[in-house]
């Protein structure tokens, strides 16, 4: 039976892994390779690092740092940030990274997503989607989200683009949920109910972790296939073993390590 | 010169299987002809993409019947493991047809998405060199939307909407649907066993 994924987020900015609260003030975590293989170690299921420095500032993430990830970690990875044509994807994959996420540049151009997922396979394309609720109680998204000053709404409904990501060839749909980012009260269980609905590929959870029940909450209430977090796991607050051991007495299926 | 030998046919995972075999001390060298196969103890067929492109490839480089008249054992990882059998329904393409059997669309299901994306459990189907060390139950890392059925060749199974193969093994052609290169020491351990194993 397929496992439910645990998957440590690293933003990065600069070469370092940073964590903001809500997007923003963000603060040194450490050396990418330094926790990576600390993730590796705990029973960590997959990597994302997302590169929140690249799509404001309109540069591409750089390769080095991800040769360097991949040669040493032995399980699975995703960069995101600032890929935005086909020739930048080719050269993170060949670097190493298994797969690779897009987010502001698929909004901006949705023909992205089809170009990767001819020239890749659609395994390899991930599509990020940063949603929050608006006052008219409806979620749409939001790009450039690394960079407050830069961040753009869009008329964009949120589950209307979760739809056209498919059509468009995404693998896997990881949906942040603004709302609940940084704050630690929970995974935004409604939203992403909502998103399963829709969602033919894997879908991942990402915004609002913060105790370990939140974790089999978004498993067992919005059948999410992962959970992404990053704070919780960074501050050591959430041990992943531990958390393993939660899911699994409450009947949840991960991997052993 | 490196006995073991990575045919680049432009998957992109080809970078991870090499990092992985340097992890156990291997040294690959990559090749792109059948020149490059010359000499070869073992020879590793990595995969990521759609079939038809891939086969295209192969058949650009002069690849495919070098292959099929390797005397070597050769590992097929992922789409490189799909390519081993007569066809795939993906593109309907006719493949190198080392291995018995057609390569089929997973189906989805309520519950089962596509692709199969994430660590599954492999389950032993017959005693093989291939699984020395790996205990019944360990997992792997899984991406892929088509998959093999369960044969007479199959090593190792695992259930996503039902079993498909996930480690073949016909004489010398050997494939994992996962990747090793990516499945911590279950992954690990399985390419040791493939480049130590008699044949």
């Amino acid at each position: 039976m397929l496992s439910r994924r645990l998957i440590p987020c690293l933003d990065v900015r600069g070469g370092r892994v940073v964590k903001g609260v809500r997007f923003r003030d963000h603060v040194d975590m450490g050396d990418i390779v330094e926790l990576a293989l600390r993730y590796r170690d705990q029973g960590a299921d997959e990597l994302v690092f997302y590169d929140i420095g690249a799509s404001p500032e309109g540069r591409s993430v750089d390769y080095a740092w991800v040769e360097r990830v991949a040669r040493l970690i032995d399980i699975p990875f995703c960069v995101a940030g600032g890929i935005r044509d086909v020739e930048t994807a080719r050269r993170m994959l060949h670097a190493g990274a298994d797969k690779i996420s897009v987010n502001s540049p698929a909004l901006e151009r949705p023909a992205l997503v089809s170009e990767l997922a001819d020239a890749f396979g659609v395994q390899c394309v991930v599509v990020g989607i940063d949603s929050i609720r608006e006052a008219d109680g409806q979620w749409r998204v939001r790009t450039n989200t690394g960079d407050p000053d830069k961040t753009r709404a869009l008329a964009v409904r949120t589950l209307d683009w979760i739809a056209e990501a498919q059509r468009l060839g995404a693998g896997e749909i990881v949906l942040n949920c603004m709302d609940s980012d940084g704050v630690r009260r929970g995974y935004d269980i409604a939203q992403l109910r909502q998103a399963r609905a829709l969602c033919k590929v894997p879908l991942v959870a990402s915004g609002g972790a913060g105790e370990m029940q939140h974790f089999a909450a978004v498993f067992e209430q919005a059948d999410v296939d992962g959970a992404l977090a990053a704070s919780v796991f960074h501050s050591g607050t959430i041990p992943i073993p531990e958390l393993k051991r939660f899911l699994r007495e409450r009947q949840i299926e991960v991997r052993d390590v | 010169m490196s006995d073991v030998a990575v045919v680049d046919a432009g998957g992109s995972n080809l970078g991870s299987v090499c990092y992985a075999l340097e992890r156990l001390g291997v040294r690959p060298r990559v090749v792109a002809d059948a020149a490059g196969l010359r000499g070869a103890r073992r020879v590793i067929l990595p995969g990521v993409g759609a079939a038809p492109e891939a086969m295209r490839r192969l058949h650009e480089q002069d690849l495919v019947a070098p292959l099929r008249a390797l005397q070597v054992p050769l590992l097929g990882i992922c789409l490189g493991m799909q390519l081993l059998y007569e066809r795939s329904q993906e593109g309907e393409v006719e493949c190198l047809g080392l291995v018995p059997g057609v390569v089929r669309k997973l189906p989805q299901a309520p519950g089962i998405r596509v692709p199969h994306m994430g660590w599954n459990a492999l389950r032993a189907m017959r005693p093989s060199p291939l699984l020395d060390g790996v205990a019944d139950g360990d997992s792997a890392y899984f991406v892929h939307s088509y998959a093999a059925p369960v044969t007479a060749d199959t090593v190792a199974a695992s259930d996503h909407g039902g079993l498909f193969t996930a480690v073949v093994r016909h004489g010398r052609w050997c494939g994992a649907q996962f990747h090793p290169e990516r499945s911590a020491a279950t992954g690990a351990r399985i390419l040791r066993n493939f480049l130590e194993m008699d044949h």
